[in-house]
């Protein structure tokens, strides 16, 4: 684990649930609102220059987690750091701090650029609302970060619909670092992406850490992508991280049986996989109603008593890398 | 293994009136799928693997223009009088779809929409029906079917809606299952349970399928044999194993090549430089020409011909015998 | 085709009830502009050889108890009736849009309270309120104003409240707040340019509206007052020569179909357009 003071990046404990709504009728009768629970307990570091990719199914509260980084959302319980420093109210100058020193890349090209605007304008405003630059500079400076992510100058004249899907994603990640962020949380950046268009994307990122020094938080459904992307990888279920661990390693002989299960489950391109049992069987319980104690248990092929009163502590338990398992053990990866 | 395909395509032609002029979303398309084997139909968006599956049933907006063959079991679809298009959806060819929620009906329970699919294919007793659903409900792996017959789409979760409307294309025992893209929108757990589902049906049932996705690894683990589409066009066919062991076509061969397969972790991968082509004015040659390391002069004069190479093997591709390895062995 | 030609040649493919409707507007803001030059006669002029005179090459709408000149009278009258379908909508265009945009981005007790106000207002039949409203505060065009801001906001709050809901939802809206642009910054240069579009083109189909509330108004003697000339007031003018003299009330009754079916097709067209073109 790294000591919390060197993390750039750091989450702990942190809990975020959403209420429904109720209507009159269900206030005057006593029915309580829905509440989701998306985020338990979570707890992370990310070193400097690191890649962390998290990955996990519907409902295990990735998305919450990237918003809930980047300030969308305001946690319930817990801390978030940056550099050591707890962002708690996070108003005035700590705020403007923050907000350029972690930024987000959204899933969606299409949505996350207003479609109204130029990219040139789009850019620029960001530089101008955090006096990055003034007057001619900002057109310059738009140049700049253009080149960075490889589109042209006169890409600044158009507006988004003008652009495929990785053209604009590109031009998101050139607002994004329009700020100076030291910290990307990328939300499902390539899932609208074409395959051949979303290895750009990625060799993007290897190079904009390579050469800019970011801190990148990969938040994916992709595990061939994850696997190829971060240095360490976070599997989440059901709003808990179940096993975070070194990406090659982990892959390699993962010992939480969801992880186990999840990696066994992705397609690879191997012709023709002996066909068999389902890897994980079952449904994925709903947010609202998880089961008790490890939420994993009614699909898990371990399952004993205890994992169904008691909620396994994310934790090292036989030397490699903290596991939320009463049974952790390597022994049953595919 | 040399059996009368069940479905053959030749030349079929989708052309889409647009603002901008004809959209030529697929421009001559040959496929066959055989008795009882999976094809896979791979493609990125805009290769025109959808509109080809819709094309086979006749279910595309009427500004579209389709020519060329769809033979099914010796009878020509496109030809074929609308009471007898009818007839042969759902009974002879179904088709699942990738959005549960959107292709099941909100309105009806799921009950009522296998039991409408089995009367309209000539099962007439209520009862036999009843029974016939919840049997249908029981091989998809539904549990509690009796009960569930009786709930809506929305009260299923997403695998399940999927099961759901796998149940209703079975019901009238098709012989060929069209499915486009059909777990794309699952997570990764439910995909695999799905695909399996699948398998075993097709494998129990005798029945053939075509299935479009854009996942290489779906393909390499479901699928008998694989059409690689291209611009509306075929660039490949070959068996999953020798596709991926020797691609004859360079687009199927950058394809591999640009997915991560395991290698040096964080390295660069290879993108396939340049954009998809442009559906509306196509070029003269090759679809690929422009974004080729393997391109000749030749490629962008004429449109490469799909070529025979093996009973089950085809490929539009000029540099076909030039193309190394695409990944370390 | 090189873009800049492409981009001309289809500004002018308007679609044929987009152009009819942009003529009948056209025409009518000439007659609202420059009376003078249309008209052939002063429309306070009497003319005591033309008294009822039925429509005519001298008269071709006709001529009134006085001896008026319809057609003149007709024309004058576009100005007033244009005056209306401005004045009476962009009150409620402007405060409506503020609130519906302030309460669709909180949300919270703002966006209930608006909602329940909102509710209220369209209990009352919108056309009962006004009467009441002028009835109190006195006829003519300026309490009439004043009525329809009172209770017309509503309807662009509603829109666009809506239309703010669904831009909030988008991700570039998101990506603002990332970023740290003020709540200010992300309602008016983010959320209001792409909400402004229906809008619009509720705000066009409102001014054929408001022509003819003006006009029913003016009718029944609360709006435009005599001898100002005013479609509504020309009616009603008319109304106890019917039998004589229809052409009277017939006229400018056209004049007020026409105004209303030119605002009408215009904002349809428009919200064909804007769909289509981004």
């Amino acid at each position: 684990m790294i000591p919390a003071a060197e993390a750039e990046l750091s989450a702990a404990g942190l809990s975020k649930s959403f209420v429904g709504s109720r209507s009159l009728i269900d206030m005057a009768l006593g029915r309580p609102a829905s509440r989701l629970q998306a985020l338990r307990d979570v707890s992370f570091e990310v070193a400097r220059g690191e890649t962390l990719g998290i990955v996990g199914e519907s409902g295990c509260g990735k998305s919450t987690l990237a918003r809930c980084l980047v300030g969308l959302h305001e946690v319930d319980r817990g801390e978030i750091r940056y550099r050591g420093q707890t962002l708690g109210e996070r108003k005035g100058s700590a705020r403007s701090r923050y907000d350029r020193a972690v930024q987000m890349v959204f899933q969606d090209p299409n949505g996350s650029l207003n479609p109204r605007m130029s990219v040139g304008e789009c850019i620029g405003e960001a530089l101008a609302v955090h006096k990055l630059a003034k007057g001619a500079q900002i057109a310059r400076r738009v140049a700049e970060l253009l080149a960075l992510v490889n589109l042209p100058d006169s890409a600044a004249l158009r507006r988004p619909h003008e652009f495929s899907g990785g053209q604009r994603q590109r031009i998101a990640i050139a607002r994004a670092l329009a700020v100076e962020p030291s910290c990307l949380i990328a939300d499902e950046p390539l899932s609208a992406l074409d395959v051949s268009v979303q290895a750009q994307i990625v060799n993007l990122f290897l190079e904009l850490q390579a050469r800019l020094g970011l801190t990148l938080v990969f938040i994916t459904h992709d595990l061939r992508l994850v696997h190829h992307l971060s240095h360490r990888i976070a599997v989440m279920y059901l709003g808990r991280i179940v096993e975070i661990g070194p990406a090659q390693a982990l892959f390699a002989a993962p010992r939480h049986p969801y992880t186990q299960g999840l990696i066994a489950s992705a397609p690879r391109m191997e012709p023709k996989r002996v066909a068999g049992r389902d890897a994980v069987a079952g449904e994925i319980p709903s947010p609202l109603a998880p089961p008790p104690g490890c939420a994993f248990h009614p699909r898990c092929p371990r399952a004993a008593d205890i994992c169904r009163q008691v909620a396994p502590a994310l934790e090292t338990r036989d030397g490699s890398w903290p596991v939320a398992c009463h049974f952790a053990s390597a022994e049953g990866a595919v | 293994m040399s059996a009368a395909p069940l479905l053959s395509l030749r030349g079929l032609e989708v052309v889409f009136a647009t603002r901008r002029g004809a959209l030529h979303a697929v421009d001559g398309v040959d496929l066959d799928v055989r008795p009882g084997e999976i094809l896979g139909l791979v493609g990125e968006s805009g290769s025109g693997k959808s509109v080809t599956l819709r094309a086979i049933l006749g279910l595309l907006r009427g500004s579209a223009r389709v020519s060329g063959e769809v033979a099914f079991a010796g009878e020509d679809l496109l030809r074929a009088p609308p009471r007898r298009l009818e007839q042969i959806r759902g009974a002879g060819i179904g088709m699942i779809f990738q959005e549960p929620m959107t292709a099941l009906n909100p309105v009806l329970t799921i009950g009522v929409q296998i039991e409408e699919t089995l009367a309209a294919h000539g099962q007439g007793d209520a009862r036999a029906r009843r029974a016939r659903a919840v049997e249908l409900m029981r091989e998809v792996g539904i549990p509690a079917p009796e009960a569930r017959l009786a709930n809506f789409p929305h009260e299923f979760s997403g695998g399940m809606r999927q099961r759901a409307m796998i149940a209703i294309a079975l019901a009238a025992a098709p012989r060929l299952l069209l499915a486009d893209e059909p777990t794309t929108a699952l997570d990764v757990t439910i995909q695999d349970q799905i695909l399996r589902l699948l398998k075993r049906l097709t494998d129990e049932l005798g029945m053939a399928m075509i299935l479009v996705t854009h996942d290489l690894g779906v393909v390499a683990e479901t699928c008998d044999r694989v059409s690689v589409m291209y611009a509306g066009r075929v660039a490949e066919t070959a068996p999953v194993e020798t596709l991926f062991a020797a691609p004859r076509h360079a687009y199927t061969h950058a394809l591999l090549r640009s997915a991560p397969h395991g290698g040096t972790p964080r390295a660069p991968l290879n993108p396939i430089r340049g954009q998809p082509p442009q559906l509306v004015a196509p070029l003269p040659g090759c679809a690929f020409a422009p974004r080729c390391d393997f391109a000749l002069p030749a490629c962008g004069a004429e449109r490469p011909p799909l070529v025979e190479l093996a009973p089950a093997q085809a490929s539009a591709c000029l540099a076909r015998d030039r193309l190394p390895p695409w990944r370390a062995p | 085709m090189t873009p800049p030609a492409r981009g001309l040649r289809r500004a002018f493919a308007i679609p044929a009830p987009l152009a009819i409707g942009a003529a009948i507007v056209l025409l009518l803001l000439l007659c609202a502009l420059a009376p003078g030059a249309l008209a052939p006669y002063d429309p306070l002029a009497f003319d005591y050889n033309a008294l009822l005179q039925p429509p005519g090459p001298a008269h071709p709408f006709g001529a009134d108890n006085f001896g008026r000149d319809i057609l003149s009278r007709t024309i004058y009258a576009t100005r007033i009736d244009i005056q209306i379908a401005l004045f009476a909508t962009l009150g409620p265009l402007v405060i409506g849009s503020f609130v519906g945009l302030l309460a669709g981005y909180s949300g919270g007790l703002f966006d209930l309270l608006l909602g329940r106000t909102i509710d209220l207002v369209l209990t009352f039949p919108f056309l009962v309120i006004v009467i009441a409203i002028v009835a109190v505060l006195g006829p003519g065009l300026v309490n009439m104003y004043i009525a329809v801001c009172v209770v017309g906001w509503v309807f662009y709050a509603r829109l666009m409240r809506a239309e703010t809901l669904l831009q909030k939802q988008l991700d570039y809206v998101a990506a603002a707040r990332v970023l740290g642009y003020s709540p200010a910054r992300i309602l008016f240069r983010h959320i209001l340019p792409n909400a402004a579009r229906p809008i619009v083109v509720y705000w066009v189909t409102d001014m054929a509206l408001k022509i003819l509330l003006g006009s029913s108004l003016g009718y029944l003697g609360l709006g435009a007052q005599p001898p100002t000339a005013e479609w509504g007031v020309l009616i009603a003018d008319g109304k106890n020569f019917f039998t004589q003299a229809w052409w009277m009330t017939f006229f400018p009754g056209v004049a007020i179909v026409m105004a209303g079916l030119g605002f009408s097709l215009v904002g349809d067209g428009l919200a064909d357009l804007m769909d289509v073109r981004r």
